[in-house]
């Protein structure tokens, strides 16, 4: 408790902790799992790896209800993504685009692909070369977060960069 | 492979069916060995003990709020629990369309010991059983089953009808959902649905990890059975109008597809080799052609797919999300839901895309439509106000009617003889979605059982 309260009190931590809480209920894959792995003592993420992404750039951005647009704090998450791709040409990604449960299946699958495109087409706008750009949409079948009022919607409203290639 | 002979008036027995072709499956896939119903349910007409009469008891299921038809369905006669148990799958049938109130046993003054002999009337009409269901099942020589019902008018004392049905053991609820159709269309005067099924996602576990698996069952939740296993998540199953088959959207091999799946087999394949994700699809009303959207980045167009050319066509253009498209029944149009006007509104068009007009006008946006099987209304999903209703309207977008409203209501599919909607309804809270019906008029709601958490249903068309 102790120690939460110590992180808290540093803005720059804070951050990470927002990062942690989403990241803690979302696909496995991306998890990471243990203190030294979250990188808190300013170290574990495997340079280029998915935990590298997801604590040092951002993984995701998020989307206003029934919009694809790119929001400005987003736009600084996935200019940081831009650099990190330059940063390691080898790698690519696959952009999940999903949407928050208050809507109905089939359009919220279409509205999860647009998110994807939108994040796609941005990070293209960027220089990443568009064949290492993938994506795919989830609708509304994949919450990250779970419970019926907008401080959970707005966190499903989302795209999320995976990293796919095997790289070094 | 099902067969059912349609024939009211005549018997086939005998030779016919050691004619007919007897399907043992040797399924590779044991789960889809029970779905192969081994019907062959023959009607024959009984001999009316009275003349035949015009049905006296009626009912104007078109008056919204309808009092329930008080009758009485008596306990089949036969040596074992099978007559018991055809009777409760008739009365539950009949009472769950809130058109009929089938009254307790207890009531019963009169204990029917032979079908054959006219009942005392008086004895029904004292407890006001209007309409009287007695019957017979027993076992042929050969193994089968026979089951023998009469309809009674019990205030005219005439009998509305007779028939007795020969049929495999294992089919006999289907026999009773034969007869509660009988009744239904006797005393309604329209085509009944009680000898269908649903094919619906079965959902599992918490919210942010949902297992998804396709479920089929008859209407009345008997009989389920799980068409996948649960490995990758599919969405948005429909009925084959014409055989037994099924199309769906998986994520199977991680790239969200429309599929086709052979019920009998367990087949499956990929519907046309698009370049992109291809969901909401549904079938045409001859069973020949899927359509669907295909997404194309950002955007989403509707196409459709000929099942035997494999020859795809494309129907809308637009820099818009266009989707749930559904076909009239005659064929002739389509209505689809499209944002191209911002929010998601619904359209009809041509079936070869022409004439693209909106029809929704009302507050709020309007998605998910299906064509009603009289081609009379279009039912949908709206979200207005945050509340998501189940409402119909009219082809040329009048005569607006919600049917259901709350948190979230979802995904309408119509019964065959579109009198029913089911549909599925997600509470607010922890809880996962529930498949329920309602009528027509907006009455008469009611929870669809299901072991788990069940969405997306799709109502088949009437067995065969």
């Amino acid at each position: 408790m102790k120690l939460m309260m110590s992180i808290a009190r540093n803005p720059a931590v804070l951050g990470l902790v927002a990062v942690l809480a989403l990241a803690g209920c979302s696909s496995k894959r991306t998890l990471p799992n243990s203190p030294g792995e979250l990188g808190l003592g300013g170290s574990g993420a495997v340079p280029g790896s998915q935990q590298d992404l997801t604590l040092n750039v951002g993984d995701r951005i998020f989307f206003d209800t029934d919009s694809a647009a790119i929001r400005p704090d987003s736009a600084t998450t996935l200019d940081r993504q831009a650099a990190w791709l330059k940063k390691y040409p080898d790698k690519s990604v696959t952009i999940e685009g999903h949407a928050d449960e208050r809507g109905t299946r089939e359009y919220n699958l279409a509205l999860g692909a647009r998110r994807a495109a939108a994040t796609r087409s941005y990070l293209i706008s960027k220089g990443i070369s568009s064949n290492r750009i993938k994506t795919i949409s989830y609708g509304k079948e994949r919450p990250v977060a779970v419970c019926d009022d907008i401080s959970c919607w707005s966190q499903n409203r989302r795209a999320v960069t995976v990293v796919t290639g095997v790289g070094s | 492979m099902l067969w059912l002979t349609s024939t009211r008036h005549s018997c086939f027995e005998g030779n016919s069916l050691s004619t007919m072709p007897t399907t043992i499956h040797r399924s590779p896939i044991a789960e889809f060995s029970n779905l192969i119903l081994r019907a062959l349910v023959f009607i024959c007409g009984l001999a009316a003990l009275a003349a035949p009469a015009h049905a006296l008891v009626e009912i104007d299921i078109n008056k919204g709020n309808v009092e329930p038809l008080p009758m009485a369905v008596t306990d089949f006669v036969s040596q074992d629990d099978l007559g018991p148990q055809i009777s409760a799958v008739i009365a539950e049938d009949l009472r769950r369309s809130g058109l009929f109130s089938p009254i307790q046993k207890a009531a019963f003054i009169q204990k029917i010991s032979n079908p054959d002999v006219a009942p005392r009337f008086e004895d029904w009409r004292v407890i006001n059983a209007q309409a009287l269901v007695v019957g017979r099942v027993s076992k042929e020589a050969d193994g089968r089953l026979r089951a023998e019902f009469r309809l009674w008018d019990t205030f005219a004392g005439e009998q509305l009808i007779g028939q007795q049905f020969f049929t495999q053991p294992e089919n006999w609820r289907r026999v009773a959902h034969i007869i509660a159709d009988a009744i239904y269309e006797e005393l309604t005067g329209e085509r009944g649905y009680f000898d269908t099924r649903v094919v619906f996602v079965s959902e599992t576990g918490p919210r942010n990890e949902r297992q998804k698996q396709l479920a089929i069952m008859d209407q009345d939740g008997a009989n389920l059975r799980y068409l996948t296993q649960g490995n990758d998540l599919v969405l948005t199953p429909r009925f084959s109008p014409s055989r037994q088959e099924v199309t769906y959207m998986s994520f199977a091999d991680g790239e969200p597809r429309v599929y086709l799946l052979q019920l009998e087999t367990g087949q499956r394949e990929i519907v046309g080799n698009f370049p992109g994700m291809t969901f909401s699809p549904r079938f045409s009303p001859d069973g020949q052609k899927v359509i669907m959207s295909l997404q194309q980045g950002g955007n989403a167009n509707i196409y459709t797919m000929d099942l035997r050319t494999r020859a795809t066509t494309r129907l809308t253009d637009t820099a818009a999300i266009d989707t749930s498209p559904s076909y009239s029944p005659d064929g002739n149009r389509i209505v689809f839901e499209s944002d191209r006007g911002g929010r998601q509104q619904l359209y009809v068009m041509n079936e070869d895309g022409g004439n693209q007009q909106r029809i929704s006008f009302g507050d709020g946006s309007y998605s998910t439509p299906v064509w009603s099987p009289r081609g009379d209304l279009i039912a949908f999903t709206k979200q207005s106000g945050g509340k998501f209703s189940i409402g119909v309207m009219r082809p040329d977008g009048s005569g607006e009617r919600i049917l259901t409203t709350g948190f979230h209501n979802e995904g309408p599919t119509w019964s065959p003889n579109g009198r029913v909607i089911m549909f599925f309804r997600q509470p607010a809270g922890a809880a996962g979605p529930q498949l329920y019906s309602i009528d027509l008029t907006g009455y008469n709601e009611q929870r669809v059982e299901t072991p788990s958490y069940g969405s997306d249903p799709a109502w088949s068309p009437l067995l065969k």
